[in-house]
């Protein structure tokens, strides 16, 4: 009887543990707008001649933080676009589960499409139809009114509103962003992904579009956003790496930064393209990249010096030599990790 | 329902601001009609013709006057001789020549073996055949009357009637054929190219991640389009009512009820093509491919069905456009009622169920 008792006791007992546990893990995934994982995706290309098959994507895995801005950096053809297209459920992943604000992106795709913005890469908004027409259409769309969440595009719309009886496919590059945020912000949605939305966008209408994002982040909205500029990067709060459909690293700009291994320096002189190859040419030279108007270099090892360098380069007959140490950028970051570097 | 009407509104913004498809969506209707029912209509109307006459004597006289007579033929002048008939013809105004003999009256009293020859242009197999068909009967009639009170005993002369259309209107036949092509264009073509531009701008990504659903997506594009097919409805029915002489002998109703049935096809099926295609040219190809060309062949407008070998035969019970013309021809010619057709709206709207159950199965909710 005793024996019998205890037993129950001990179950009971194991049972509250589990259903704690349930609990805890529940919390500990309701702080996460976004979970990526394994996620690999290829592309089969029937070409008359060849059947090509491309992976877009290997081994992607990350996770996003509610109310975060998280940028996932890479060139053209990295992939940023295909994984934006998984995560809005337009396309199904070869493998890996994909969970946007706790719905799977397979089964629940549905309650997805309810709660997220999506702005695709490509201007994806009605040319024909007026500013105001187009922010109409896609408020209705998703149920609402632009009365109801005018203060959310209030700042963006205001730049807007001198136009808004143009057509849309009449606007600058910038105020086209500028009105495709506008409708993806209309609903108020929980997560917002931008893929490379300020491609193609002049210098001064990105710094904007960058500030009202830091905006938006105040509002609690979770915002995923892609582009190839390494110079918005350091606006994130955090990024992911991406290149030829591998993540080669996530955390924040500055810890990227900081951990960069190697001492930089950046050369110039009167020829440039015939700097470059000669550096790469010396021996002691790890890696040299063109960076516009200088070159960036690293050593392979610290023996090397300014002095050294000079007197080498001067003996190939460059003239009006700089060179100084500088710290990294996330580009010089992204240079470093590609496989390319490594190999 | 809000959605669905401020998409309906949308589509409406983009087929009016779009100067050429409502030039084309309103115009190209009538333009196909007058073409159709005037142009390239069979009839033959003031045909000029050409006489060679050596006899020049009562009987030759009498046939002349009766063929110049009829609202058929125009008297254009006399021949000289033999050799100018191949350069009037080449000259091209001459539709018809008449040779008579030497002595054609004395010949057909005495011997009652009177000569006469017709030349017509025979690089037009169905005009030619069609004015020596009519200058025949004419001719016949003129003997009738010439030999009438003699009484020749064993002589048959059938009279050819042509029920329903009596006069062998060629609108009769091309007008039903237009208004199904007209319709299947409209809807079909318009419907695929308008979804297809959808996918191809990118706006369809963004539609697909919202709260709307498919066949939400697909209903409202399918009414703006349905609104434009019974505008281009009413304007062939009137045009061919009061332009081209078609009469309305049966119910105006069951006519607009099977008018609407073969529309609602039109659009399912516009609705097939376009979950097949992305880009808006390859949709108006597919459409021009796949519904013109077989509506015009194979439909009966052009070619009776009747002649075509087996498999064409058979092709051709799977064009919606060719029951909807069997089932009108029946109503605005013949007169008939419901019952009548009963079988062509069975076979509509098992297509328009077939169609519509493959399109909405068929849409893509994801990209690929």
């Amino acid at each position: 009887m005793m024996a019998s008792s205890k037993l129950e006791c001990t179950e009971r007992w194991t049972f509250n543990f589990n259903t704690n546990m349930q609990a805890l893990h529940t919390t500990s995934t309701s702080d996460l707008a976004l979970s990526c994982q394994s996620v690999s995706k290829r592309y089969v290309r029937n070409s008359p001649f060849e059947k090509v098959n491309v992976s877009a994507l290997e081994d992607i895995s990350f996770e996003v933080n509610r109310g975060e801005l998280f940028g996932i950096i890479g060139p053209d053809g990295a992939g940023k676009t295909t994984l934006f297209r998984i995560l809005t459920t337009l396309l199904l992943a070869d493998s890996g589960v994909v969970r946007v604000e706790g719905f799977d992106v397979v089964t629940d795709f549905r309650a997805i499409r309810n709660e997220v913005g999506y702005m695709p890469g490509r201007f994806s908004l009605y040319q024909d139809l007026t500013v105001e027409e187009n922010l109409n259409v896609f408020a209705k769309v998703f149920n609402t009114s632009i009365e109801e969440n005018y203060h959310l595009i209030e700042a963006i719309y205001k730049q807007l509103e001198p136009f808004k009886k143009r057509r849309a496919g009449k606007l600058s590059g910038g105020m086209k962003q500028k009105l495709a945020l506008c409708c993806a912000l209309i609903h108020k949605p929980r997560v917002l992904f931008l893929d490379e939305p300020t491609t193609g966008v002049d210098p001064v209408s990105r710094k904007e579009f960058w500030e009202m994002l830091k905006r938006l982040k105040a509002q609690q909205i979770t915002i995923l956003v892609s582009t190839p500029y390494m110079d918005e990067a350091s606006l994130c709060d955090r990024i992911a790496l991406l290149l030829q459909g591998r993540i080669l690293k996530i955390d924040t700009p500055q810890n990227i930064v900081s951990q960069y291994p190697h001492e930089l320096w950046s050369v110039s002189s009167d020829e440039m393209s015939k700097l470059l190859t000669d550096l790469r040419n010396i021996p002691a030279i790890r890696s040299g990249y063109s960076f516009g108007e200088s070159h960036h270099i690293t050593f392979k090892n610290k023996e090397w010096s300014m002095d050294a360098l000079r007197a080498e380069l001067e003996k190939l007959g460059h003239s009006s030599i700089v060179i100084k140490k500088i710290e990294a950028s996330i580009e010089d970051c992204f240079m470093d990790l590609s496989p390319e570097s490594k190999g | 329902m809000k959605q669905f009407l401020v998409f309906i509104r949308k589509e409406y913004y983009h087929i009016s601001r779009d100067t050429w498809t409502m030039v084309i969506l309103l115009l190209l209707p009538i333009v196909m009609l007058v073409l159709f029912g005037f142009m390239m209509s069979t009839e033959v109307k003031n045909t000029k013709f050409a006489i060679y006459d050596p006899s020049r004597d009562v009987a030759t006289q009498g046939i002349t006057n009766k063929l110049a007579m009829s609202t058929y033929f125009s008297f254009s002048g006399y021949l000289d001789s033999p050799d100018q008939i191949e350069k009037v013809f080449r000259s091209g105004d001459i539709g018809l020549v008449v040779v008579f003999g030497e002595r054609m009256y004395e010949s057909m009293m005495h011997t009652g073996d009177a000569q006469l020859q017709l030349v017509a242009d025979g690089s037009d197999p169905n005009t030619a055949s069609t004015l020596t068909m009519y200058a025949t009967s004419m001719i016949v009639q003129y003997q009738q009357e010439l030999t009438g009170d003699l009484k020749i005993p064993y002589r048959i002369t059938p009279e050819v009637k042509f029920l329903y259309n009596p006069t062998l209107k060629g609108s009769y036949n091309f007008v039903p054929g237009v208004m199904g092509m007209i319709l299947m264009l409209i809807c079909a073509m318009m419907t695929s190219v308008s979804i297809a531009r959808e996918k191809e701008l990118g706006t369809m990504e963004v539609l697909l991640v919202s709260p709307m659903r498919p066949v939400q997506i697909i209903l409202s594009k399918v009414v703006p389009y349905f609104f434009i097919s019974v505008i281009n409805l009413a304007t062939i029915l009137l045009v061919s009512v009061f332009v081209l002489g078609m009469p309305i002998n049966g119910s105006l109703c069951l006519l607009i009820f099977l008018s609407l049935l073969f529309i609602f096809v039109s659009l399912a099926l516009g609705l097939l093509i376009s979950s097949a295609v992305d880009k808006q040219m390859v949709a108006l190809l597919v459409s021009a491919l796949v519904l013109i060309l077989p509506v015009m062949m194979l439909s009966g407008m052009m070619f009776p069905i009747e002649n075509m070998p087996a498999v064409l035969r058979w092709l051709s019970e799977l064009i919606p456009a060719k029951w909807y013309m069997i089932a009108i021809k029946k109503i605005m010619i013949q007169g008939l009622g419901f019952s009548s057709v009963i079988k062509e709206v069975a076979v509509l709207s098992a297509m328009a169920l077939l169609l519509i159950t493959a399109s909405i199965k068929r849409f893509k909710y994801r990209l690929e």
